[in-house]
């Protein structure tokens, strides 16, 4: 009943734009599977050999690895930090300055490329600290704002009192807030876990002056490849990409709900 | 003891993580554009007095309002249309925003490559239609930039938008309308004051968001449309120029910090919901 009083133009312009949403990715899907050395779309011929060719430049098998291991371990760091963070903001708000809360959302007002800069500077050649390590520090600062912001607003529909009861009857503090608080805010931490990985393995701003010859990260290491070869090669990288982000998704779905996203 | 100060232990580890490597480094960054040799504003002076600079900071504005205006007008239209869509349909459209917002902007810069490219999808599609004789050049425009930062920042605006646009009470609407106004009267004189706040923060993501971009510029861009982010890459890492990449970096931040500040204060002022 609402949509039969939407103008018609406008539905129209809405199914365009989907169509310009789709698309590209429609065609890099495309791209990927044709057989021939360069980039074309519609594919001519079937192919899956430049998903194995992925796999036979060794620059894209290390780089996927560092991706991984980088957006597990940032991921994971930012959570082991991130979590208490927000448990104490929501269940000491009082006792806390109000500034604090301000500073989870200063990686954000810095942009990315900023931060990388800073700490290749700062942290990589001021404290001679190894590029793999600073890469890391540079994906914990880079997730920690979703980690303490996605965990902090499942908290904050926490009711604290049930913790206060299992408290008073006896339990410890901290097994606690392992048996009670922390399956209460479970979606939270999975919803925090997702974002998190998610923009790590993406992230090109931060990443791009902590890599160099030794070490890269997948997407830096697409865009160097694409600079220099124009093959679909990277088109299957990059479907190899997306179907992380459908993975993503569907866990998403699984636990959450997809609607979840939409916040 | 350890009580009262628990709230500070738990929060400490995450706070200290970001005034240790993200306050400090950043603050130095922007100290070492300062007291250098000849005088203290030199570097912004040599920034400024550069013909080259100054256009790579105008383009970079440019694409950037550019952006953030097309990105404004597409991402309402859709969403109004996406938040009056019955339920199926409506988590159909929101899935379809999410999956491009989650692929990465490599990728997504990447597939316009091919799109725009010289024996690309759109040139080959032309050429064959007859529309033109000879492939144009697409790539390394400021046009090929903004169409590739819009399709990289529509999804965003559009998920932004919807959750502002379903959170507006449908009595409201209603009321408008029982009044006698029509359905366009409604949309202009109710739906999108209401939607004014929502669309500034749409607006600041998006335009901070373009302000700072490096791959997409790179990509689509090159050396020829050079924006803040690559000139601020090929200063530190071709040149070695880490006082002119640092007062990029400053501006950066100043335009970002600036625009965002500016932008809330602004926000809250024109909150019709607001008392």
């Amino acid at each position: 009943m609402m949509t039969s009083r939407i103008n018609p133009l406008l539905i129209l312009f809405t199914v365009v734009v989907y169509i310009f949403l789709m698309g590209p990715l429609i065609i890099v899907l495309g791209a990927s599977v044709s057989d021939t050395t360069y980039l074309t779309f519609p594919p001519q011929g079937l192919t899956l050999r430049w998903f194995e060719n992925i796999f036979e430049i060794s620059a894209f098998r290390r780089t996927i690895i560092t991706s991984l291991e980088l957006a597990f371990l940032a991921t994971g760091l930012a959570l082991l930090v991130g979590i208490p963070a927000a448990y104490a903001l929501n269940r000491y708000r009082i006792k806390l300055p109000s500034w604090l809360s301000t500073v989870f959302v200063l990686p954000i007002l810095v942009p990315e490329i900023v931060l990388g800069f800073s700490l290749l500077k700062s942290v990589a050649v001021g404290m001679e600290t190894p590029i793999f390590l600073t890469l890391l520090i540079g994906h914990m600062l880079l997730v920690l704002p979703y980690c303490v912001r996605v965990v902090s607003a499942s908290l904050a529909s926490f009711d604290f009192s049930i913790e206060e009861a299992a408290v008073s009857l006896g339990s410890p503090p901290v097994k606690t807030f392992f048996t009670i608080v922390l399956p209460n805010v479970r979606s939270g931490v999975i919803a925090a876990f997702i974002l998190a990985f998610i923009t790590s393995i993406n992230d090109v701003s931060t990443s791009l002056f902590l890599t160099g010859p030794g070490i890269s990260t997948l997407p830096i290491q697409i865009l160097a490849h694409v600079e220099q070869f124009f093959d679909p090669t990277i088109a299957s990288v990059s479907v190899l990409l997306m179907l992380l982000t459908v993975a993503v998704m569907a866990i998403v779905e699984r636990t959450l709900g997809l609607t979840f996203l939409a916040k | 003891m350890l009580k009262r100060f628990a709230g500070w232990w738990l929060a400490g580890p995450a706070t200290l993580a970001v005034l240790v490597f993200l306050m400090l480094p950043v603050a130095a960054t922007i100290a070492t554009t300062f007291g250098e040799d000849g005088g203290i504003f030199a570097p912004y002076i040599a920034f400024f007095n550069s013909g080259f600079r100054r256009t790579v900071l105008w383009r970079t504005i440019e694409i950037s309002l550019a952006t953030t205006a097309i990105s404004l007008v597409v991402g309402f239209l859709t969403a109004y249309v996406v938040s009056k869509s019955p339920g199926k349909l409506k988590s159909l459209l929101i899935i379809a925003a999410v999956f491009p917002l989650l692929t990465g902007v490599v990728v997504r810069s990447f597939a316009w490559l091919i799109i725009l490219g010289k024996n690309g999808i759109l040139n080959n599609f032309l050429v064959g239609i007859g529309a033109i004789s000879e492939p144009l050049s697409m790539l390394y425009t400021q046009g090929s930039v903004i169409v590739a930062m819009v399709y990289l920042f529509v999804p965003l605006m559009i998920l932004t938008l919807v959750g502002v646009l379903e959170n507006i009470p449908d009595d409201v609407v209603q009321a408008s309308a029982s009044l006698g106004a029509t359905p366009a009267g409604t949309f202009r004189q109710v739906i999108l004051p209401l939607a004014v706040p929502g669309l500034i923060v749409g607006a600041v993501l998006v335009f901070t968001g373009s302000f700072t971009a490096y791959a997409t510029p790179q990509l689509l861009g090159g050396e020829r449309q050079m924006v803040m982010g690559t000139l601020m890459y090929q200063r530190a890492m071709v040149s070695f120029d880490w006082v002119g990449a640092s007062t990029i970096a400053a501006i950066m931040v100043v335009i970002t910090i600036t625009v965002v500040l500016a932008m809330s204060r602004v926000a809250r002022r024109l909150n019709p919901m607001a008392t």
